[in-house]
């Protein structure tokens, strides 16, 4: 059986290489969240269901916007890493903080962010 | 969420099993939902069928209760059976569109990694091949070989698959032939033939536009789930 594979160029970041890593990265002993797109209005570039994972050195993988609002959930999930207390983050255009850390494409998105437990 | 839940979603994506997550969005308890299973149950589990279909998660209110339905499908698949001409022009559009793909042939003047680099080929006979990948209802089927010897078995297996779409290549007459040939089998009218959408399409770069139309209209507006979806109509 011939096989050659690499994987599609454009896709979207794989979940299941998501979750997967984020197994691991706890198997390290990494302590790690996960954040998701849990609703969106107007024009924003993931769709709900879409994932991003985070440790406790910053680490990130997937994507829940076009780059804009990552690195605000990355500084959340650090303490939802040590409080364990999940939380819904609402960034929009009318929102300073969105401003402040620039998402300027019109839309608003709810993100769920949680601790991944140990059990 | 538990390790044990996160363990679970990443098991059945490898068993390419749709699996869905509920989450409520103010106490955080998650519970998991395979929907497609015959014994599946659940109030919502009508809507959570569409969603699945579209592959679309949501949030759903009641009594001001917010949850999050979280669908996890099966990666996309396109398996093309025919490493021909217009399979060329086919490999490439599915991967943009987001589907893993494999040509199967058994001609290796045909498939081979020089005329299909960076795809997944497989040498081995239609049927065999097919069976061994087990379309599931994120599958697409598209037989092109033109060859009866190859097309009829590969359409065997894709039949009763819970595929959810097959297309064959092949004129009206051709395609009227293929029928009786294969009168046999189940659910003959699930085949897509002549294949892809009539859009005048004349080169083999326009045809494989045309199949991938095809294929993208039964991912998003058909009503032919497969098995599984279909019995629960």
């Amino acid at each position: 059986m011939a096989s050659t594979k690499t994987p599609a160029p454009m896709s979207n970041t794989p979940i299941p290489d998501l979750l997967l890593t984020a197994a691991l990265w706890q198997d390290q002993g990494r302590k790690v969240a996960l954040a998701t797109v849990v609703q969106t209005w107007g024009s924003s570039p993931r769709p709900p269901g879409s994932i991003m994972i985070i440790d406790d050195r910053m680490t990130m993988l997937g994507s829940v916007s076009g780059g804009c609002i990552e690195g605000a959930v990355i500084q959340e999930a650090q303490e939802i890493m040590i409080d364990g207390k999940a939380r819904i983050l609402e960034f929009g255009v009318g929102d300073e903080q969105a401003w402040d850390v620039g998402l300027a494409c019109g839309g608003t998105i709810r993100i769920y962010v949680e601790r991944l437990e140990h059990s | 969420m538990k390790r044990s839940t996160l363990d679970q979603l990443v098991r059945s994506q490898q068993e390419k099993q749709t699996i869905v997550l509920l989450t409520d969005m103010e106490t955080g308890q998650q519970d998991t939902l395979f929907p497609l299973s015959p014994q599946a149950e659940h109030p919502l589990l009508e809507q959570i069928l569409a969603a699945v279909r579209d592959d679309r998660s949501f949030i759903y209110e009641t009594a001001g209760k917010q949850t999050f339905v979280q669908v996890y499908n099966p990666p996309l698949r396109l398996v093309i059976v025919g490493a021909v001409h217009i399979s060329q022009f086919l490999v490439p559009m599915a991967r943009m569109a987001g589907y893993d793909v494999t040509v199967i042939d058994p001609r290796r003047a045909f498939g081979n990694a020089e005329r299909f680099p960076d795809c997944s080929i497989l040498n081995d006979w239609p049927d065999e091949a097919l069976a061994e990948l087990k379309p599931d209802h994120r599958t697409a089927v598209v037989i092109l070989t033109h060859d009866p010897k190859l097309d009829d078995p590969a359409l065997e297996i894709a039949l009763p698959s819970p595929a959810f779409y097959i297309g064959a290549l092949g004129s009206k007459r051709t395609h009227a032939k293929r029928l009786e040939r294969l009168k046999h089998l189940p659910r003959l009218d699930r085949i897509d033939g002549p294949v892809g959408l009539d859009i005048g399409a004349k080169s083999p770069a326009e045809i494989a536009l045309s199949i991938l139309g095809a294929i993208t209209a039964a991912l998003r507006q058909g009503d032919n789930q497969g098995d599984n979806q279909g019995d629960k109509k």
